[in-house]
């Protein structure tokens, strides 16, 4: 059965004129770990107010445990956790008073949940009389969880939990979420960090409040439509701009050490790159053949949306 | 032999028993792509207020554009660039309005102001939007402005404090093309990240951990002399190294 259901979900915003969020639709089963990947202003964090029943949609529907976003918002919310991107706990209560407030205001007791935040608290809890506006990044982010945590929830909603987060930290967080997920909480995260993708069962890859791709990050790199060539030399500039120019080049971009390509015509790949070598003799110049990534799919998708709407005449 | 741009000797920043950059000593050369890396508190943003002449080191040798930290704080300001994406831009001025504020601050004539914010617009395709303020601008649009701005005044050297934050990979993207068309007019860069992949767009790289500087070389000997083919790793390697840990 599908934890959360969303059917054709959109939000407008300043009267019409702001499509956050247009016409999603996806389902995320129970147990799952689900991505929402996308840049700021894709329509992340509104898509979760929704879900988390803090926003009315203007059209469209979903339902959380079944239940509906509009309708059964009271008992969603006693059900769901949510870590909004923003830091949003109490600054000026320490660490063990804002778990405590939390567990609380969901009529439980730290004791009864302790299980499920154990892992996670027992690193902050050597600071527990900190007060929350005095910690690091990384343990806000921590503390967040378990005040999410707190009252067991069956759906856990985590906007954009690692953006500023250095990599160790980002490392550390994927690790507590994957053993939540053993736990069978089912998890939707958002991430603007394509990297993070490969972490999450199934992902949805968003951009101005449409989804352009779901399916398991491996099938999603799999649905590449081209074969994928990786090219460096020692001006790496140059070789931007002169494979950028290259009649037989489709689209070329930097990419870490080297430059991503995709060419107009496939053909056999030895040709190709001798071809291109000869056309382009640059000092340390190197060809091969890649499996693309994520963002690789990612920036190819964006670009399909944009030859579509100039298509469409917009 | 480029010209050393920045020099920096056993520069230290004390608060209080807290060493928040701890005697670190790197040079950066004219036009260089400088990464600046670290985890979250290894005293990154510490160290680069230094550079920009906002605050005065504990103790250590260091100078900007020839210029000292000590002394010479209001001239090494005039003489650099600085975009963060925290802040950057008015949101309530229009593109022309922020471009003649930073231009009038930084004291370039009015003259100037007028031709070069024309050139910018255009630059930018921008034309249309250029009496638009800019808080109705997309996000990647307001940093490839907020970048044109920092160096609107064509300073010798521009900081760049996490630029491409949140923004999608074909705008981070072309914000890098400006990145290396300006290193290419002279300009030198000097950069913080968490993105790993543009770790490698930079020519040299100093990774920070715990107030010290504990790698500093280009992306592919660093690579090598961890044994690895990813930065990620290099970094990993590093800041889990890390005792301390702050914003």
């Amino acid at each position: 059965m599908s934890d959360v259901q969303v059917n054709s979900l959109t939000k407008t915003f300043e009267k019409g004129s702001i499509q956050a969020v247009n016409d999603v639709s996806f389902s995320v089963e129970k147990g799952e770990l689900f991505g929402l990947i996308g840049p700021d202003g894709a329509g992340k964090t509104t898509l979760f107010r929704m879900l988390t029943t803090l926003l009315l949609p203007d059209s469209g529907s979903a339902t959380v445990n079944g239940m509906d976003i509009v309708k059964d918002y009271r008992e969603i919310r006693r059900r769901v956790g949510y870590m909004p991107g923003k830091f949003s706990l109490y600054q000026d209560l320490t660490i063990e008073e804002n778990l405590h407030f939390f567990a609380t205001v969901f009529n439980t007791t730290i004791e009864e949940n302790y299980n499920l935040i154990k892992d996670i608290y027992v690193q902050i809890e050597p600071f527990k009389k900190r007060r929350a506006g005095k910690l690091s990044g990384g343990m806000k982010q921590k503390l967040a969880l378990c005040c999410a945590l707190i009252h067991k929830p069956t759906v856990l909603f985590l906007d954009e939990p690692t953006t500023g987060v250095d990599v160790v930290s980002r490392k550390e967080f994927w690790d507590m979420l994957k053993s939540l997920k053993q736990q069978g909480i089912t998890i939707l995260v958002s991430t603007p960090y394509m990297d993070e993708a490969n972490l999450c069962d199934r992902i949805a890859l968003i951009q101005n409040g449409e989804i352009m791709s779901i399916n398991t990050p491996e099938n999603i790199v799999k649905s590449f439509p081209n074969t994928l060539y990786a090219a460096k030399a020692k001006n790496i500039y140059l070789l931007l701009k002169r494979l950028e120019a290259d009649e037989e080049v489709e689209s070329c971009y930097a990419f870490g050490e080297y430059l991503h390509f995709t060419v107009k015509t496939d053909g056999n790949e030895n040709d190709l790159l001798n071809a291109i070598a000869e056309r382009h003799p640059l000092d340390e110049l190197e060809l091969k053949k890649i499996k693309p990534t994520i963002e690789d799919a990612f920036i190819r998708l964006m670009h399909e949306n944009t030859i579509k709407v100039t298509a469409d005449g917009e | 032999m480029a010209n050393k741009i920045i020099e920096c000797h056993e520069l230290s920043k004390h608060f209080g028993d807290f060493k928040a950059v701890d005697q670190i000593t790197f040079d950066v050369k004219e036009g260089e792509i400088f990464g600046f890396l670290g985890a979250n508190g290894a005293g990154k943003t510490t160290a680069m207020r230094i550079l920009c002449g906002l605050s005065y080191p504990t103790s250590g040798e260091a100078s900007v554009a020839g210029f000292n930290v000590y002394k010479q704080q209001e001239k090494i300001k005039k003489h650099i660039g600085y975009m963060s994406q925290k802040f950057s831009l008015y949101d309530n001025l229009t593109i022309l309005e922020n471009i003649e504020f930073y231009g009038g601050v930084y004291g370039v004539s009015r003259e100037e102001i007028k031709k070069r914010s024309n050139e910018l617009v255009a630059t930018l395709g921008l034309e249309k939007e250029a009496k638009k303020l800019v808080g109705s601008l997309p996000l990647g649009w307001k940093q490839k402005l907020a970048f044109s701005v920092a160096i609107f005044h064509r300073p010798k050297i521009v900081f760049l404090d996490e630029p491409t934050g949140g923004v999608d990979p074909i705008t981070r993207r072309q914000f890098w093309d400006m990145i290396y068309q300006a290193a290419e007019d002279g300009i030198t860069v000097f950069v913080t990240t968490h993105y790993m992949d543009e770790a490698e767009y930079c020519n040299r790289i100093t990774v920070m951990v715990d107030g010290r500087v504990e790698a500093l070389d280009s992306p592919a000997r660093l690579k090598e002399s961890f044994h690895t083919h990813s930065m990620d790793e290099v970094f990993y390697q590093l800041a889990r190294k890390a005792k301390r840990s702050s914003d």
